[in-house]
């Protein structure tokens, strides 16, 4: 593998992963963190119209903003605000497919919620991802909230509140951003703009072409990047949280992306955009992108390939399978927790 | 020990947790520099500097969301929302994010944060300086509500609430921020939450109250002895968890009971409690329980008749409380 | 003259401090012009003044503090100005009496009187006082109402002596070992009232009717018949008895028993014979209900109804199967007697598994008999009447004929046990034979 982007380069080619960093095999695992999150989301689409789980809420077509940004973090040290959409954030971040799965069928062991949120309602303590309920922006402030406990403390822990072009028309997102800014916090802010806010297109959504243009109202600089280019999502990222580390501030990475399925298992596309569209970005999916890469730079070959399909493969299997058996919640399990210490 | 004003109290008692634990900081709006627009923390912006003293901008969203996410990595906030009347727009961060993430993580996450706010009214506060919240709050699982009335309880209560690993709306009655004086014990006193407090012993009937209305029944009490009544004044101190045990104890030592609050009386916190009662003591009542409360209006008014006619006084209490004697 | 006092110069302030005077005594003062600079906790201000005039008196000296509304200097006001109208502008808010909204009364006298509070209630019922008593207490509460207050000082008064019970216990009994039932009475003690009797039906009372006062007896009657009849699900069932031959027996015995033994041999001690017999075969007669289970009983005691003064009392012969029917007899004779000269104790009132009711004293041929709870069955012995019958053959005959009714808890058993016992008991009764064993 070395040998052959070795001799890419020896031609005088362009290695970007290299250039930016990344050895070959943090290369392809970011690939693979790609493929697995593809795969667990379509197992998931199957299940569900089959009629054996409720509620799916994909990733598919922006697993190269969310696993890109992801990467050029900390894992356990540095901080995430995901939202709904985010599989493949967390996964890079050390959540299972298991995990994945157990939230999926809402069991009891699923990690984010014992099965007590919908599914894409990621969150862990342990692998600092934190918890998110389903009112839309939240997370923002949150994010900032962490990055200002991160500043009291005096750490150099950088946290990512994700979230998609919808949220940025929140008070909480406004108000977030403000506060980060006044203070230069620590925290990036990831929109992935997918166009769309279930139904409603961006020109619905704001006046203006890009969700970045508001960072410098806030005082902090906001870069627009094409979302499905992990390797350029990587980089903005990576340039993002050395700023923040430094102590320079904020940065708002807008992401431009595409959602390719409808937004929900509930929902239907089919009623606001065309196939046609949804047709010419699935020419841009970010995972057959990079996939086009890392064969040119000579990291991915057939037997590697072919060994991360199997891997993938494997991994979905053995999630749904263990979910699908897994316990449910006990009718008990609907009272404990309503507080950490109850009064007696 | 030493006779300290109830807002004395409570700026002692941040200033305390603040020196005893590095986690603890205040946010809210004007509360650095200036120290409070009550002065509840004056001094302390000076003491711990700007890392631990915060001047939000004006934005109650962004103090109730950074303290969410600020507890999430290891601190114990403290966030003061200006007066209760303006709590509304942080109102998504408290029900659906503060109170449900200990539930929503099956326990994987708990927030130490206490939200402090002035409420009540009394001040020619009008409709935006006066308004009682306790009920709002003390209605959604996952958040405790307290609402202390003497200097003692104050400082008392919000140790044990910076020390609570749970969300704590803690209420200061702005009327009894200067008016009340009391006895506060010197050294390290907790208050525990979700425990009232008999403040007066009686046998004849039983007045339940918080905050100015606890001292307003307090008044009444002594008129009433005078008269050969004796009351029971039992102050609840916090609102949820409520201490049903006192609530329950007090109706069957007397068997008659008036509970009295300013907020408004539709489904408010005497609603609960002469629920409570009906449920569980309903064998020892000797007359039906009563409630005297503000009146079902959207808060009091600017003009001091209108405030009056809206406001629980010793005077209205008294006579409620001779009525129910009588009955 | 216009009094200053101290104003209340933000929300939550409750007092001021002079800081400066800024007119000294005699000085003229303009309405609105600057008379003193007040500290507060809040807000430094300077105090202007109500009305034109000459500073006539200062009354709270520089750097004193004094709480709002107290009077703090006196302007005499120029002729030239017209009297001030305007309200002293540091009025104190008022707090009294202004303008209370009285919440509506309804006319609770009328709704409470005679009504009985929870408290009341509980305090009576432990007390051992009923309802005629309290009607007798004058009440000071609303409408005359009796209060817990008023109770307890009667009850103060009168000496907290409980309600005297009387000799006779009516059969409270309760099986031993079992698992208490939902009747949750007490161990046939006094029968204090346990739950007041339903206030619908109070009866109208016309001009001429006689209101007659309930005994104790009567009222404990009244509650447990309501509470047999309320938890259990009769059902009844009649068999006709031939008691000729038990007839015969009895009347070519009764003399020698009456002179060896002092007392009657009635039919009663021979008919539990046969029932103690029949229950040994039909267990499931001799037994209770007990909420998750049927607790059949180990022992046999059979409760005997016995008629006294305006009541009925049901005292227990114990382990009835170890006696003869002598014994039986003796037995029998003996709670009677017991029983209506009010001597009965509480054990001979309790433990009781099974009841023999007797009617056909009164000459009755059917009677529906409320079971004794928590007992599962009662056996009423109706009259002996002579009456023409078809016999095996075709023959017609006339025989003494008894009915024996059973009524029975529906829970415990079904139409075919209690069929089998009557059926069995009836061929016993028919069976018997001068033979039949007395000791």
């Amino acid at each position: 593998m070395a040998t052959k982007t070795a001799e890419v380069e020896a031609r005088g080619g362009q290695s970007r992963h290299r250039a930016l960093g990344l050895s070959d095999e943090r290369a392809l695992a970011i690939y693979e963190v790609m493929r697995l999150a593809r795969a667990v989301d379509e197992r998931m689409w199957l299940i569900n119209r089959q009629g054996r789980a409720p509620f799916v809420i994909s990733c598919q077509g922006q697993e190269g903003a969310q696993v890109g940004s992801a990467m050029a973090l900390k894992p356990g040290y540095d901080w995430v605000a995901p939202y709904y959409r985010d599989a493949g954030v967390v996964l890079a971040l050390g959540m299972t497919a298991r995990d994945q799965m157990l939230s999926f069928f809402a069991k009891r062991e699923d990690p984010s919620s014992a099965g007590r949120q919908m599914p894409g309602h990621f969150g862990s303590q342990r692998l600092h991802i934190l918890t998110g309920g389903s009112p839309v922006a939240t997370q923002l402030l949150h994010a900032a909230g962490i990055a200002l406990a991160s500043r009291i403390r005096k750490e150099d822990a950088v946290t990512i509140a994700y979230f998609g072009e919808g949220a940025s028309s929140e008070g909480d997102c406004h108000e977030a951003m403000n506060f980060a800014g006044i203070h230069k916090l620590g925290v990036i802010f990831v929109c992935e703009n997918n166009g769309y806010a279930i139904s409603v297109p961006q020109s619905k959504q704001m006046a203006i072409q890009n969700v970045a243009d508001r960072a410098p109202g806030y005082g902090f600089p906001g870069v627009v990047v094409d979302g499905n280019d992990v390797l350029a999502v990587y980089q903005a990222t990576r340039d993002a949280v050395s700023r923040a580390r430094a102590g320079e501030g904020p940065t708002l990475i807008e992401a431009k992306t595409y959602r390719f399925t409808a937004h929900s298992s509930d929902d239907d596309d089919r009623r606001y955009r065309q196939a046609e569209e949804v047709a010419v970005w699935r020419q841009k999916d970010p995972i057959l992108r990079y996939q086009r890469y890392l064969r040119e730079a000579g990291a991915l070959t057939d037997s590697v390939e072919a060994a991360i399909t199997e891997r993938v493969t494997a991994q979905v299997d053995d999630a749904t399978e263990y979910a699908e058996q897994a316990p449910d919640p006990s009718a008990d399990d609907l009272l404990p927790h309503v507080f950490a210490r109850e009064v007696d | 020990m030493a006779q300290k004003t109830v807002i004395e109290a409570i700026r002692e008692g941040m200033d305390e947790e603040m020196a005893r634990d590095q986690s603890v900081f205040i946010m809210g709006e004007d509360v650095g520099q200036r120290g409070g627009v009550f002065l509840a923390t004056d001094g302390l912006f000076k003491k711990y500097g700007a890392d631990r003293v915060i001047d939000t901008p004006l934005a109650e969203s962004t103090i109730v969301g950074l303290a969410i996410g600020a507890a999430a990595n290891g601190m114990r906030p403290i966030a003061e929302i200006q007066f209760a009347d303006f709590i509304a727009p942080a109102m998504n961060q408290i029900i659906e994010e503060a109170a449900r993430i200990c539930y929503r993580t099956n326990g994987d996450l708990n927030l130490p944060i206490v939200i402090r706010a002035p409420w009540g009214g009394g001040v020619h506060g009008a409709l935006y300086h006066s308004q009682s919240i306790e009920a709002l709050f003390a209605h959604v699982p996952g958040l405790k509500v307290v609402a202390p009335g003497t200097p003692a309880d104050a400082k008392g209560l919000l140790k044990s609430a910076v020390r609570d690993p749970d969300p704590v709306l803690y209420l200061e009655h702005k009327r009894t921020y200067r008016l009340i004086k009391g006895e506060v014990p010197d050294g390290d006193r907790l208050v525990p939450i979700g425990k009232a407090e008999v403040k007066r012993q009686g046998k004849d009937l039983s007045l339940i109250a918080y905050g100015l209305m606890l001292h307003y029944c307090l008044e009444a009490a002594e008129t009433l002895a005078a008269e050969g009544v004796e009351a029971e004044v039992l102050d609840l101190r916090t609102i949820k968890p409520l201490d049903v045990a006192a609530v329950i104890a007090t109706t069957r030592k007397t068997g008659k009971v008036l509970v009295v609050h300013e907020d408004n009386p539709f489904a408010g916190v005497a609603a609960e409690v002469m629920a409570v009662i009906m449920e569980q003591a309903f064998d020892a009542l000797d007359a039906p329980v009563m409630r005297l409360t503000g009146p079902d209006v959207p808060a009091m008014p600017f003009n001091h008749v209108l405030e009056a006619a809206f406001m629980p006084s010793p005077e209205k209490i008294l006579a409620k409380a001779r009525e129910l004697a009588k009955y | 003259m216009a009094v200053v006092t101290m104003p209340q110069l933000g929300e939550s302030i409750t007092e001021g401090t002079i800081a400066r005077w800024l007119k000294k005594v005699g000085d003229p003062v303009k309405k609105y012009e600057s008379l003193v600079e007040v500290i507060t906790d809040k807000v430094n201000a300077e105090v202007p003044a109500p009305v034109a005039g000459v500073l006539k008196e200062i009354r709270v000296q520089e750097g004193a503090t004094v709480t709002v509304g107290t009077e703090i200097c006196v302007i005499e006001e120029s002729q030239l100005s017209p009297p001030s109208r305007e309200p002293s502008i540091s009025s104190p808010p008022s707090r009294e009496g202004q303008g209370r909204v009285p919440p509506p009364t309804r006319n609770v006298g009328e709704e409470a009187h005679g009504r009985l509070s929870p408290a009341v209630r509980t305090l009576a019922d432990e007390q051992g006082i009923g309802d005629e008593e309290l009607a007798r207490i004058q009440g000071t509460g609303v409408g005359g109402r009796i209060s817990k207050r008023d109770l307890q000082d009667y009850i103060e008064r009168r000496g907290t002596a409980p309600a005297q019970s009387p000799p006779s216990r009516e059969g409270q009994g309760r099986v031993p070992a079992m698992e208490s039932p939902p009747s949750g009475e007490g161990q046939g003690r006094v029968p204090a009232m346990e739950s007041p009797p339903s206030r619908e039906g109070q009866g109208r009372v016309l001009p001429q009717d006689e209101a007659v006062p309930l005994s104790a007896i009567r009222r404990s009657i009244a509650t447990h018949m309501v509470k047999s009849k309320q938890t259990t699900p009769h059902a009844w069932t009649v068999a006709e008895v031939d008691m000729t031959n038990v007839v015969r027996f009895r009347r070519s015995v009764k003399e020698s028993f009456k002179q060896r033994e002092g007392v009657d041999l009635t039919y009663l001690p021979i008919v539990i014979k046969g029932v103690v017999e029949q229950l040994k075969e039909n267990p499931r007669l001799n037994a209770s209900w007990g909420e998750d289970k049927i607790v059949v009983h180990h022992d046999f005691n059979i409760g005997i109804a016995v008629s006294i003064d305006d009541g009925l009392v049901v005292p227990v012969i114990h382990q009835a199967d170890k006696l003869s029917i002598a014994a039986l007899a003796k037995a029998t004779d003996d709670l009677a007697r017991r029983a209506r000269a009010q001597k009965l104790t509480l054990p001979d009132v309790q433990g009781g598994t099974f009841t023999v009711n007797n009617p056909g004293t009164f000459g009755n041929i059917l009677s529906y008999a409320i079971i004794n709870s928590p007992e599962a069955a009662i056996l009423s012995m109706e009259a002996i009447v002579k009456r023409p019958v078809v016999l095996d053959g075709d023959a017609i005959a006339v025989r003494s004929m008894m009915n024996l009714c059973l009524s029975f808890d529906h829970r415990v058993m079904d139409g075919a046990n209690a069929a089998r016992f009557l059926q069995g008991l009836r061929r016993w009764l028919e069976g018997v034979s001068d033979q039949l064993p007395l000791y």
